[in-house]
């Protein structure tokens, strides 16, 4: 009798042992990197100290540019290194994945440790959420935070691409990326077919949870020529409501736009199997079109890319 | 002679309880993810801050503050919050005289968790979410507690402990059905719901440790003027009252006193499961068999418990952090294996 109350004792502690490391989602973090020693290098573009900035979290004054920098967001990881100054990075969060040479560490943007973001020894923090305890923790040990909360449209995502090129000593850098970026997106504006705007549904994940016209991501697409399907499902107004199928299928959008493929591995193919998938008139027509998750939900430089494949999307359904 | 053998009985284990407190403090303190700082120069940075006391611990001012503000601020709090669940469940567990009965009994999870999920929906629009998160939680599980007993005494003159706990679990079906319905409202919130949920003590500075300790002093006040009234209490409703006690006004005071406190533990710390069920139970496999010790001690151990608890949610996987319900809920498994294992469960107290 004790025998195998001993060996299903044993076995249930492995077995809690075995899940709780296997649903471990780090990303085996690269160890912190070192910055580049080239202190001789001139900030290139106008990095004029000390500049007052103002976040989310008010008005910051950096007193010389940063050189050791923490980010802890991927939209923000992608504009800091796009103004120029990667060099001056020391760590980013697990989620940022590009550029892929960004020291990615398994520092968390969803749960921060202050502690082991201090551990790096940055000057300035730079983050897009604060859930309570960073930027007081921050504070307390005295290294700079700068708060850049995801924005609400282009105008706000232009701004903040501004203040990374101030905060970092890259304004001219910045001011250049932002010009640039306005000169193509007008440019796909044009690109955009005359007619009345396509109905579309953006999937966020295979629970067909979506976003509304409302979201950044929605103004993005009504300037590629879209119209969204999912408003009415969102009385309160979330911006993320998810949809029933059926409810889909009565909405029979003209596109279907899979932001789904790389977390939840959807292809057109493998929506046209779900039950009555095959009816819609976007899978019918073969207007499902998969697009990069990361390009499609982060709002720094590359929303030019995102703005692009909406675009050609658009051209292709003209027809 | 007879006196002073129970206060030496009763004094022992509190001393080893105050000594393992310690070391757990210590240890809580001296290791962290924060790999530069070295443990001894950590606990040096402690001791200098004592007035009087002057040492150098080569720390620059920044790790200081790490150790100061952030460290010892969240060891204490999670001191606090051990100390505060382990008594209460203990409490518990004496007063309705059910080896399974945990500070959540009466609904305060669920109140909790509720009114942290209303707030955190809210979104952070307004007031300060670190002060009005804790301050709804608290609320709501006051609310619960309340709501539990004026179901569990309805038209019942005697109040019995399964009327009340049976209430408990009506208030707590319905508290978390409300909040899974605002949750799902608000799906893009959920990460934040359970992380909360999950329990977490991080924090910066003082201002948790300040809101919770007058909760946990007067609770723990209260509990421990009970501690003779419970060892009555645990044999038995009528016996109770044959010989004098006033039984449905002592569990009134006790359920308020503990309840009280749980919501202020919760309401810092998130739903942190575990430590009120295993804890007072190691308290009397290791001998202690009376209220008087069992409290003390309970309260102490827990506090250590969950120090030692938090010392691994940040370090094992450093820098990310591993909540830290999850981390009592690996002790805790095992041991409800062990217990059960345990010929005689002798709790009936």
């Amino acid at each position: 009798m004790q025998r195998p109350s001993r060996l299903a004792a044993l076995a249930l502690t492995a077995a809690l042992v075995l899940v709780g490391c296997g649903s471990d989602t780090d990303n085996g973090g690269a160890a912190p990197s070192t910055t580049a020693a080239g202190g001789t290098t001139a900030p290139a573009g106008g990095g004029d100290f000390p500049i007052t900035v103002t976040g989310g979290n008010g008005e910051l004054t950096l007193d010389a540019r940063p050189e050791r920098i923490v980010v802890l967001a991927p939209s923000l990881t992608e504009t800091v290194y796009a103004v120029g100054a990667g060099d001056q990075v020391v760590a980013v969060d697990d989620q940022s994945n590009f550029p892929e040479d960004a020291p990615t560490t398994a520092l968390s943007g969803y749960e921060p440790n202050v502690e082991a973001i201090g551990d790096f020894d940055p000057d300035l923090v730079i983050a897009s959420d604060d859930p309570g305890d960073l930027g007081k923790g921050l504070e307390a040990i005295d290294v700079a935070f700068l708060l850049l909360p995801a924005v609400d449209d282009l105008e706000g995502a232009y701004h903040q691409i501004e203040v990374v090129g101030d905060a970092t000593g890259h304004a001219d850098e910045a001011d250049d990326l932002v010009a640039d970026m306005k000169t193509t997106i007008k440019s796909l504006q044009e690109e955009v077919p005359e007619g009345e705007p396509v109905t579309y549904f953006h999937e966020l994940d295979d629970m067909l949870y979506t976003v509304t016209s409302s979201t950044f991501i929605g103004q993005l697409y009504e300037l590629a020529g879209f119209e969204n399907v999912a408003d009415g499902a969102d009385p309160e107004g979330t911006g993320y409501p998810q949809l029933s199928p059926e409810a889909l299928l009565d909405a029979d959008p003209q596109a279907v736009f899979l932001a789904d493929t790389k977390c939840c591995g959807q292809t057109p193919e493998s929506v046209a199997k779900r039950p009555g998938w095959s009816e819609l008139t976007a899978v019918k027509e073969g207007n499902v079109f998969p697009l990069d998750d990361d390009i499609s939900s982060r709002w720094g430089p590359r929303i030019v890319d995102f703005l692009q494949a909406l675009v050609d999307a658009r051209s292709q359904i003209a027809g | 002679m007879a006196a002073t053998t129970t206060t030496t009985r009763t004094l022992r284990p509190v001393l080893v309880g105050v000594v393992v407190a310690a070391a757990a403090i210590c240890c809580g303190v001296a290791f962290g993810p924060a790999s530069r700082i070295g443990p001894g120069a950590a606990l040096v940075e402690v001791v200098d801050r004592i007035p009087g006391v002057a040492l150098d611990s080569g720390l620059s001012p920044s790790q200081a503050a790490t150790v100061w503000d952030l460290r010892l601020s969240r060891t204490i709090l999670g001191l606090l919050v051990g100390w505060m669940l382990a008594s209460a469940g203990a409490a518990y567990q004496g007063v309705f005289r059910n080896p399974l009965a945990d500070p959540y009994l009466l609904g305060v999870a669920a109140g909790a968790g509720f009114g942290a999920t209303l707030v955190i929906v809210q979104g952070r629009v307004g007031a300060d979410p670190s002060v009005m998160v804790p301050a709804a939680a608290f609320g709501g599980a006051m609310l619960a507690v309340f709501v539990t007993y004026l179901v569990g005494a309805a038209g019942d003159r005697r109040r019995t402990p399964a009327s009340l706990l049976l209430a408990g679990v009506a208030v707590s079906s319905l508290f978390t059905a409300l909040q899974t319905f605002v949750q799902q409202r608000h799906a893009s919130d959920i990460r934040l719901v359970y992380s909360w949920i999950l329990g977490r003590l991080s924090t910066a500075g003082w201002g948790e440790v300040a809101m919770l300790l007058p909760y946990v002093a007067l609770s723990s006040g209260v509990l421990l003027l009970y501690g003779r009234t419970l060892d009555v209490m645990s044999v038995g409703d009528d016996e109770a009252s044959s010989l004098g006690l006033d039984v449905n006004r002592a569990r009134f005071v006790i359920v308020l006193a503990a309840s009280l406190g749980t919501a202020g533990a919760v309401g810092v710390g998130g739903l942190i499961g575990f430590v009120g069920i295993i804890v007072p139970h190691v308290v009397r496999l290791l001998g202690a068999g009376s209220y008087r010790v069992i409290l003390p001690v309970s309260m102490l151990t827990g506090g250590a418990f969950l120090v030692l608890a938090d010392l691994v949610a940040r370090t094992a996987l450093a820098p990310a952090e591993i909540p830290i319900g999850v981390v009592t809920a690996f002790c805790g498994a095992p041991f409800f294996v062990f217990l059960l294992r345990r010929r005689s469960v002798g709790v009936a107290t």
